[in-house]
């Protein structure tokens, strides 16, 4: 075996392994200097990305791996965790990747006045290990323990301006709302495991009947993974706290709030893979109702969204609920395609709905990091308050144009893609689906190009005569973000080749999810 | 009938801790709200443990006789519930430090009076 | 490499972009047509407000919240009752949990 070899075999574990290790390292390091510990943290992001890079072309090549955590053989079936990496899980950690590194050099101008840093980038690394957690795992409680890390680090994250009242309120309304929704996930694992007596998701997922216990267990994971993931009208705590903690923050919680989404299509797509053709009352097969239901509560989130980001004057808050749009957008493919299971169409929606979860991390990422850069030279808020912001701030400016016409689904930038593959399979569903899309798309445009008129043109104020472009980190952050999107829009199908159709493949194949524990070992 | 009053336990501890949370306008009593529901879902847990005739899963102690996993508690809900205190713990001093910081700045722990982030 | 299928349609960049780069080359060849009568620094450039006097662009710039006020306007009432909606009450969050929850419980309890 060459060292190659054996770093991949273990490379699930790594994975977890040294973010988790480095987050705890990073109060020691930064004793030395400010410098290594912020270059500490960008190099162990590298390192756990490389691994990241090396297990995604391994298992996009041979498909599905498992990484076992305790006893190998079978004698004691309980008393060990699974890893099941397959290629959804591997896109959502490159996502994850992509935004935490983003997130780091940001930070390194952004807050570098700040104090208490050690524990800023230790939650950091945290938040991204609980997330990594979740997108690989594949035992249900590991997924419960990694969902309440990332509660508990990033509700301590969102209170980073700790001086601010707003900032607390944020997140503590943050921590009722996702510990509630975690316990309410605790207690769906206890009625599946009242049940089963299992707790890896692919046995669970082979031994499923649909009792009415599961009926049960299958809302409660819908509806608490939903509120993580910020869906109408459980979204509240959006806004609030994505428009209160540092806008390098919001990414990372980004990245939980994405895999809260993932385990959300995981537990319908895999778990209930089996069982979601069975028909119910009325000769209804149970996929045609999960799938309305998810469609009745994505086209709310979607309108909720645009229309309370309107009359927004708060920028960062703004940006919170254009981005509880766009997760509505997300729900709204992945509806189409759980109620049309099995028509090709599906497929096609599915493919924009996972790929939107990227173009939303890429979009709302660059405007929050845009919104950040405002607020960061001017340490304004308040949209009322700016003016003018063009003539000084030219690479922003341009940054911004970019993203918004990435978000506003706006051709030949990256959002237009996925959005196009929405509208076109959910028109084939039911067309006043794609008209809702279509108007929510339009009104982002709305209200982004009121946050363009306002913030960049118009007079130069007379307080912001003396603002600077913002230092280079910042740029670099955005910048990279940008060229994403530019990037992701002329070349759309590089992307959907390569990662995505294995991902939506994987999604839709739950027998080969489940074959892989349950024949092989 | 009496096997399940565990369970009708639960479901009280749960609904329980949601009236507080929703109802009550104390942060402190929603903060309560929040333990309560956690206990019930940890007597959930607990209850799922319980194998009647069951004995302990020590393999160098174990009865003459006993084969294994029936007649062997796994002590798998056990383990989820050390797991699931823990977390509960760290979640309750993070939210009780939050109140004390709350308290601080709005001179109020009425939850009607905390809303400065709304519409 | 460049084109998007969707089953039912296609998407292309290369080709939106020669599309749009075909229509800005049209439309600067039609504007080679006028005729050029603006002078810089005259009167022509200056803002006609049937004789009054121009304010200072520091005053005449649209606030953010002033921006779209018709639509907000004709959506009163649509907005009173988002706005209600939202009370930023920490308890409400849960309560619209719960209510969820019930919702859909019924429903799949009734299936």
């Amino acid at each position: 075996m060459t060292v190659l070899e054996a770093l991949l075999q273990h490379s699930p574990a790594l994975i977890i392994a040294i973010p988790l290790l480095s987050a705890f390292l990073l109060p020691l390091v930064s004793r030395i200097h400010a410098k290594v510990r912020d270059v500490f943290a960008l190099v162990m992001l590298g390192v756990t990305s490389c691994f990241v890079g090396l297990l995604a072309s391994d298992v996009l090549s041979h498909g599905p791996r498992i990484y076992i955590f305790g006893a190998q053989n079978l004698r004691v079936p309980l008393v060990r965790i699974l890893f099941e990496v397959d290629s959804m899980g591997v896109f959502m950690a490159i996502i994850t990747m992509m935004l935490a590194i983003i997130a780091v050099i940001y930070s390194w101008s952004f807050l570098h006045q700040e104090d208490g840093l050690d524990k800023y980038y230790t939650l950091l690394l945290l938040v991204v290990t609980s997330a990594l957690g979740m997108e690989l795992t594949g035992d249900i409680f590991n997924f419960f323990v990694f969902l309440e890390i990332s509660c508990i680090a990033s509700c301590a994250l969102i209170a980073f301006w700790v001086t601010e009242g707003e900032a607390l309120e944020a997140a503590f309304k943050y921590i009722v709302v996702s510990s509630i929704g975690a316990l309410f996930v605790l207690f769906a694992i206890g009625i599946f495991y009242a049940q089963y007596n299992a707790l890896n998701i692919a046995t669970l997922a082979h031994l499923l009947l649909f009792t009415f216990l599961d009926k049960i267990a299958l809302v409660i994971l819908l509806v608490s993974l939903g509120m993580k993931a910020g869906l109408a009208p459980m979204h509240m705590w959006l806004p609030d706290s994505y428009g209160r903690a540092p806008p390098s923050i919001v990414l990372i919680i980004m990245s939980a709030t994405l895999a809260s989404f993932y385990g959300l299509l995981r537990v319908v797509f895999t778990f209930y893979g089996n069982v979601l053709t069975t028909s119910l009352r009325f000769s209804l097969p149970a996929h045609v109702v999960i799938g309305w239901i998810l469609i009745a509560l994505a086209i709310v989130s979607i309108l909720i969204g645009v229309i309370m980001a309107l009359v927004q004057t708060d920028l960062l808050r703004l940006i919170g609920y254009a981005a509880v749009a766009e997760i509505g957008y997300m729900f709204l493919a992945v509806g189409a395609s759980i109620a049309a299971l099995g028509t090709s169409y599906a497929t096609v929606a599915l493919q924009g709905g996972v790929l939107h979860i990227l173009n939303d991390a890429v979009d709302i990422g660059l405007l929050f990091l845009v919104a950040g850069a405002i607020y960061y030279v001017t340490k304004k808020r308040s949209l009322d308050d700016l003016s003018g912001l063009a003539r000084t701030m030219k690479f922003t400016t341009v940054f911004f144009i970019i993203g918004l016409l990435a978000v506003a689904g706006m051709p030949p930038l990256n959002g237009f893609t996925s959005k196009f593959l929405i509208y076109e399979s959910v028109y084939q569903l039911n067309p006043i689906l794609s008209i809702i899309a279509l108007l929510g798309s339009i009104l982002l445009l709305a209200i982004f190009v009121k946050v363009l008129y306002a913030a960049f043109l118009g007079p130069e104020l007379p307080g912001l005569k003396d603002v600077k472009e913002a230092p280079k980190s910042m740029l670099l952050a955005m910048g990279f973000l940008a060229g994403l999107a530019i990037f992701i829009g002329l070349f759309p199908n590089l992307l959907l080749d390569t990662l995505v159709k294995p991902a939506v493949s994987a999604l839709l194949d739950h027998a080969q999810y489940i074959s892989m524990v349950v024949g092989g070992l | 009938m009496i096997e399940y009053i565990p369970f009708i336990a639960v479901v009280a501890m749960i609904l329980i801790g949601l009236y507080a949370v929703v109802f009550r306008r104390n942060l402190i009593k929603i903060v309560i709200g929040i333990s309560i529901i956690e206990s019930g879902v940890n007597l959930f847990l607990i209850m799922l443990g319980y194998r009647e005739g069951g004995v302990a899963p020590i393999f160098t102690s174990l009865p003459p006789g006993t084969t294994y996993p029936p007649e062997m508690v796994l002590p798998v809900p056990q383990a989820l519930t050390l797991t699931s205190i823990v977390i509960g713990v760290a979640v309750l001093a993070l939210m009780l430090s939050l109140v004390m910081h709350i308290y601080r700045k709005y001179g109020t722990l009425d939850v009607r009076k905390i809303r400065r982030l709304k519409e | 490499m460049f084109t998007l299928e969707s089953g039912s349609g296609f998407w292309n960049p290369i080709l939106w972009i020669l599309v749009l780069l075909i229509t800005f080359l049209l439309f600067y060849g039609i504007r080679g047509f006028g005729k050029s009568t603006y002078k810089k620094g005259t009167e022509q450039t200056k803002a006609f407000l049937s004789g009054n006097k121009e304010p200072s662009p520091e005053e005449m710039h649209i606030k953010a919240s002033n921006l779209y006020w018709g639509f907000t306007t004709s959506m009163k009432s649509l907005y009173s009752v988002l706005r209600k909606m939202h009370t930023g009450n920490t308890s409400d969050y849960i309560l619209w949990f719960v209510l969820v929850l019930a919702v859909l419980l019924l429903i799949l309890g009734v299936m």
